[in-house]
């Protein structure tokens, strides 16, 4: 199942570039990995040495933060979107 | 200037100062340093020269971020460049204070500001700053009170701006934002969905400074100028406790550097006030997180009428929970009823009316005096960072008005003081 990954401008640098990279996946966990097999450079920035998102990493599946849903585990319907981007405090 | 680069919050990763906010290494915020050297070693010159400044945020330019130090030419009275912030008014209140049993009570207004909130600071050295590199427009993610500043500030230059706003916000505050010819922008979901937006958007138009995103480490330091004020107008002293609300963590964790960087600097004398911070129940990721003793936010949905603090997804919120217990402070929640009267407390004890974020603020004080956390000798300020007439639907209906014939019986009958005067 394809998914598109939207890639913030911060990290465009270790991904060729691109904006948008479109990978297989059925969770976020699934989709993560498909993207560091492509762009190894990736992992590193988004997840900390456990393996887990870094703290200041969101990450949102068709628009909704994957805190809300399963975490990694999040499911990812065919077609949709994962999202990642810098958190920043708002006010 | 005293700035002398962007640091990682995390990793202390160090950058230029440019509109830069997250470090490229870990994602982690990015902070202002500097290098206060060129201060001299006498701190009683540099008040001197503070108590000289003119009368707004421009008198603490030695500790902002600006390269070209205070903007515009400036006189004692007045800075001649945007829409001048701060030097608003500290108020004593007694009567608040025994109403609570306690001695020393200061109300900080900071509804005092030209937008009527403390966002005025903020916005004035994000302005500045996205001028000197050289920004044409400006736009922000907003509960409210930042979109009025960000309007307002932009008018002011003549520059063009943005402002993305929850569609659910107050009226007022909507309609306080749209007189400046500004694009209002209403985004069909919470604050968190026009963060996430803006965040994007950010890195999609260059020529755009978003105040609190690409801006947001220069953004952030305005807040420091309301420990300077509120140190400056105790006679370079610090209070013994700050209560202050917290949203993001921004204005929180800032006050305390204020302080801070005037304690180590021999500006002011005292120490580091005990930080109390205030959220809503219907919002309360970090105070939550302060209660079972974690030192992340898991964040929430928010439901509360305070609008303004109403940010499910704080990421300055580890720094506000490791700030409130480093200094002997605390987070508190207060629900929406004790909201309510606290902004009937404060109005009906000092004559200030808050908005919805202030009631926050005033409860938290109210619950602290009550489990006699507040020790009845200490001086205690209380941060009210906005201005009551932007969300007047929390006041609705909390009094009654007396209808009457315009006659003298009519008044003698529906009051019915016998032997009044």
């Amino acid at each position: 199942m394809s998914v598109k990954v939207k890639i913030p401008t911060q990290l465009r640098a270790n991904a060729g570039g691109e904006g948008e990279i479109t990978v297989e996946g059925s969770n976020v966990s699934e989709v993560l990995d498909a993207l560091f097999a492509v762009h190894g450079e990736l992992k590193e920035r988004i997840c900390d040495e456990d393996g887990g998102l870094r703290r200041f990493v969101n990450v949102y599946v068709g628009g909704e933060d994957i805190r809300f849903e399963q975490g990694l585990e999040t499911p990812v319907p065919a077609g949709g979107e994962v999202q990642i981007l810098p958190a920043v405090a708002g006010g | 200037m005293p700035a002398t680069a962007l640091k990682c919050r995390e990793c202390k990763a160090e950058y230029p100062l440019e509109a830069h906010f997250v470090c490229s290494n870990c994602f982690g915020p990015l902070e202002v340093a500097y290098d206060f050297s060129a201060l001299g070693a006498d701190p009683a010159q540099t008040r001197r020269r503070i108590q000289a400044g003119p009368q707004n945020i421009w008198r603490y330019s030695d500790f902002l971020p600006l390269q070209g130090g205070s903007p515009g030419a400036s006189t004692r009275g007045a800075s001649r460049s945007g829409l001048p912030a701060g030097c608003t008014p500290l108020i004593r209140a007694d009567r608040l204070a025994a109403e609570l049993g306690l001695k020393e009570v200061w109300v900080k207004n900071d509804a005092a500001n030209p937008t009527h909130s403390f966002k005025d600071r903020v916005v004035s050295v994000a302005t500045h700053r996205a001028r000197e590199l050289g920004f044409d427009t400006l736009a922000c993610a907003s509960t409210g009170n930042l979109a009025n500043a960000v309007a307002a500030q932009a008018s002011a230059f003549g520059m063009r701006s943005y402002v993305f706003i929850p569609s659910d916000l107050e009226e007022q505050k909507i309609l306080a934002t749209g007189v400046y010819g500004t694009n209002v922008v209403a985004v069909k979901g919470n604050y968190d969905d026009v963060n996430r937006l803006c965040t994007e958007l950010s890195g999609e138009r260059a020529g755009w400074a978003f105040v609190n995103v690409n801006m947001r480490p220069y953004y952030a330091e305005g807040s420091k100028t309301l420990a300077y004020e509120i140190s400056e107008q105790l006679g370079f002293t610090t209070p013994d406790r700050i209560v202050s609300p917290i949203a993001s963590g921004s204005l929180f964790t800032k006050i305390a550097k204020g302080f801070e960087e005037w304690l180590e600097l021999g500006i002011a004398t005292g120490s580091l006030p005990k930080m109390n911070g205030a959220q809503a129940a219907g919002c309360s990721p970090v105070a939550t997180a302060y209660a079972n003793g974690h030192d992340v936010c898991r964040p929430v949905k928010p439901d509360t009428i305070a609008k303004s603090l109403a940010i499910g997804n704080p990421a300055d919120g580890p720094y506000a929970l490791e700030l409130a217990r480093r200094s002997g402070g605390g987070i508190d929640m207060v629900t929406d009823d004790e909201i309510r009267e606290g902004i009937g407390l404060l109005a009906s004890t000092t004559g200030v009316f808050t908005e919805t974020a202030g009631g926050v603020t005033t409860a938290v004080l109210k619950k602290l005096a009550e489990r006699g956390e507040i020790d009845p000798e200490e001086r205690v300020v209380i941060v009210i960072t906005g201005e009551g007439l932007k969300t007047l639907d929390a006041v609705r209906d909390t009094f009654t008005t007396h209808t009457i014939e315009p006659s003298f019986d009519a008044f003698e009958a529906e009051f019915a003081v016998a032997g009044s005067h």
